[in-house]
């Protein structure tokens, strides 16, 4: 009843072609957008932080990110952890051989390394596709994960094969704290998002979506399936590497090769299916879900009162988390952000559904 | 003759596209044996012939989508070989799809957009910011595809995801993402298949203002025969990969190999 676009009339293509063309989303996104900024650090704990809010921050991104590559331009990767991890680690070398350089330029600099080894490992998807284009991706994957565990340059030739990053600074902003680290990664995944969703309504977001839907129909029309999915490649792993970056220098602090494995990959991949691939909403829903879920399943028992083995809780806990996995997906194969659109199509007729 | 028809036919230019001697073969298969025909300016050509004699093959060659193992293609007095789908676009053929072939996922507009992709040029870090010209080339263009939907009388479902729109005006949005590209040539692959008369009525409706508007020439493919008669200047017939008939309507319909083909021969 309150939510609807009537008597908003747009009377130029430039007010109907905003990225948010009804009143009422303006007005919550500001909204949101305040909470997040201004509210969020007054009350919240440095552990919610820490477990939920910045890991959520993160894989947020490189959601979006895999989004661009599986769930716009239709090419499946199934090693997408590989580019985090040379955004990682590009970052981490950048940030040591060359200590001057601002944190920010060192993150883009990485994001434009892993576009490099993604456009690399993209080219295979000019001639195949599908099943096949995606254990191809995994040679991405093993490639990185040898790289970095061997090659001892990369690690700065340490021991045990891990490394350690010092607080990052900005503009001499120590970003240290939990609150801090938060705001910074919003702040970043606010202009991502921006900029994610400028690039998928505009002209290379059509190209990738028509390779997606029908290729062939899409090069006879005139667009280069070399270009399309190359870009896709490269921005997508793009923001991975950035998100790689953040998750190495921000969340862990110190890792070894194995932080970036396979299971990362699938998680991402779970993330986008979960969310709702072609959606930009959907990789924030997706990364909360993965997130947020094994840690309110682990919190359960707690709540209920029930005495149980940490061990049988933790099996217990992932049980769940993987029927709930496939129940979303039966009701809703379309991602969660689907079920967000359905709920927003009743709300603009509630409460008179005739 | 009325008066329409007559200014017609002397709009009709000189010859923009010509086959000779097209062979196009998968593995034993001959697709298209020694096929030649030419294409002239601003006229309605059809190409007909029972399943399977290699009509939608024919369009795919002059796309690009196969390239003939033998014949020469000339468009405007070049001659090409071996060029990609989208080099092809960008000389200005498009054509629509037997069985529609629309992005899905995307909304009408997009899809009508997206026809406009080969003239949209400002680069990725551009669009990222959604600056400059990478604002004003969206607006300028969707000013154009505008026009299209009105022109086709598809205002109502601009916003709609294509995949929901009932199968007519799926069609009908496929024939506006091929004008989007401002061709010179335009090929229909079957536009009427599997459409009610009122449908195939608005549809030929559409084909020869667009032929008449735009100046486009038109290459299509049909089954219904009175609908071929009807609208085309010069018809081709095609009979398992070679060419049985070339002519006006009223000489393809006197053929005597085009009736055999059509109707069967007692042997």
């Amino acid at each position: 009843m309150f939510y609807r676009e009537n008597g908003q009339f747009k009377s130029n293509y430039a007010s109907d072609q905003q990225m948010l063309p009804i009143l009422q989303d303006r007005v919550f996104m500001g909204l949101l957008l305040v909470f997040a900024f201004g509210a969020v650090p007054l009350f919240v704990s440095d552990y919610v932080f820490l477990s939920l809010l910045i890991p959520f921050l993160i894989l947020t991104l490189a959601a979006i990110g895999l989004n661009i590559l599986v769930g716009y331009c239709g090419q499946i990767s199934i090693g997408h952890a590989a580019f985090m991890s040379v955004g990682a680690y590009a970052a981490y070398n950048l940030a040591l051989r060359l200590p001057q350089l601002n944190f920010l330029v060192v993150l883009v600099l990485a994001g434009l390394i892993a576009a490099a080894v993604g456009i690399l490992f993209g080219i295979p998807s000019l001639r195949i596709k599908g099943l096949y284009l995606a254990v191809a991706t995994l040679a991405a994957q093993f490639f990185t994960d040898w790289l970095f565990a061997r090659v001892k340059w990369f690690t700065n030739y340490s021991s045990s094969g891990s490394v350690s990053t010092a607080p990052i600074e900005l503009f001499g902003w120590k970003v240290d704290s939990p609150a801090e680290k938060y705001l910074f990664l919003l702040g970043v995944l606010v202009v991502f998002t921006v900029v994610a969703k400028n690039l998928v309504r505009g002209h290379i977001g059509r190209a990738w979506m028509s390779m997606r839907d029908m290729d062939v129909a899409a090069e006879v029309i005139g667009i280069r399936p070399v270009y399309a999915k190359l870009t896709a490649f490269a921005v997508s792993s793009f923001y991975v590497g950035v998100a790689g970056a953040l998750w190495g220098f921000v969340y862990l602090g110190a890792w070894e090769p194995l932080a970036f494995n396979l299971s990362l990959s699938l998680n991402l991949l779970f993330m986008i299916i979960i969310g709702g691939m072609g959606s930009l909403l959907g990789s924030y829903f997706g990364a909360a879900f993965i997130v947020a879920l094994p840690i309110l399943l682990d919190q359960v028992p707690n709540w209920l009162g029930v005495e149980m083995s940490t061990a049988l809780a933790s099996h217990l806990a992932s049980m769940i988390f993987g029927s709930l996995i496939v129940f979303f997906l039966i009701v809703e194969p379309h991602g969660l952000a689907r079920l967000w659109a359905i709920g927003k199509e009743k709300l603009r007729l509630w409460p008179f559904p005739h | 003759m009325n008066e329409k028809a007559i200014e017609h036919a002397h709009r009709i230019g000189g010859v923009v596209l010509a086959l000779e001697g097209v062979s196009l073969a998968f593995g034993g298969v001959k697709a298209l044996s020694d096929v030649s025909f030419d294409v002239r300016e601003h006229e309605v050509r059809a190409i007909i012939g029972p399943n399977g004699a290699g009509k939608s093959s024919m369009l795919n060659v002059i796309n690009g989508v196969y390239h003939p193992q033998q014949g020469t293609i000339r468009y405007l007095g070049r001659e090409y070989h071996d060029m990609d789908p989208h080099e092809v676009a960008m000389s200005g053929i498009s054509r629509t799809f037997q069985n529609l072939a629309l992005f899905k996922g995307m909304s009408v507009l997009d899809n009508i957009m997206s026809g406009r992709n080969l003239k949209m040029h400002s680069n990725i870090l551009l669009q990222a910011l959604r600056i400059g010209p990478a604002l004003r080339e969206e607006i300028e263009h969707r000013e154009v595809v505008e026009g299209i939907i009105d022109f086709l009388e598809i205002q109502a479902y601009r916003k709609t995801q294509v995949g929901r729109l009932p199968y007519g005006l799926q069609k009908r949005v496929d024939l506006a993402r091929a004008l989007a590209m401002e061709p010179r040539i335009l090929l229909l692959d079957e536009p009427m298949a599997g459409m009610n008369m009122e449908e195939k009525q608005d549809m030929c409706r559409f084909i020869l203002d667009v032929n008449d508007e735009f100046g486009t020439t038109i290459v299509l493919i049909e089954h219904d025969m009175s609908v071929v008669m009807d609208i085309s200047d010069r018809v081709l017939v095609l009979d398992y990969g070679k060419k049985i008939g070339d002519g006006t309507p009223d000489e393809v319909r006197a053929n005597q190999a085009v009736i055999e083909a059509y109707l069967g021969v007692s042997h």
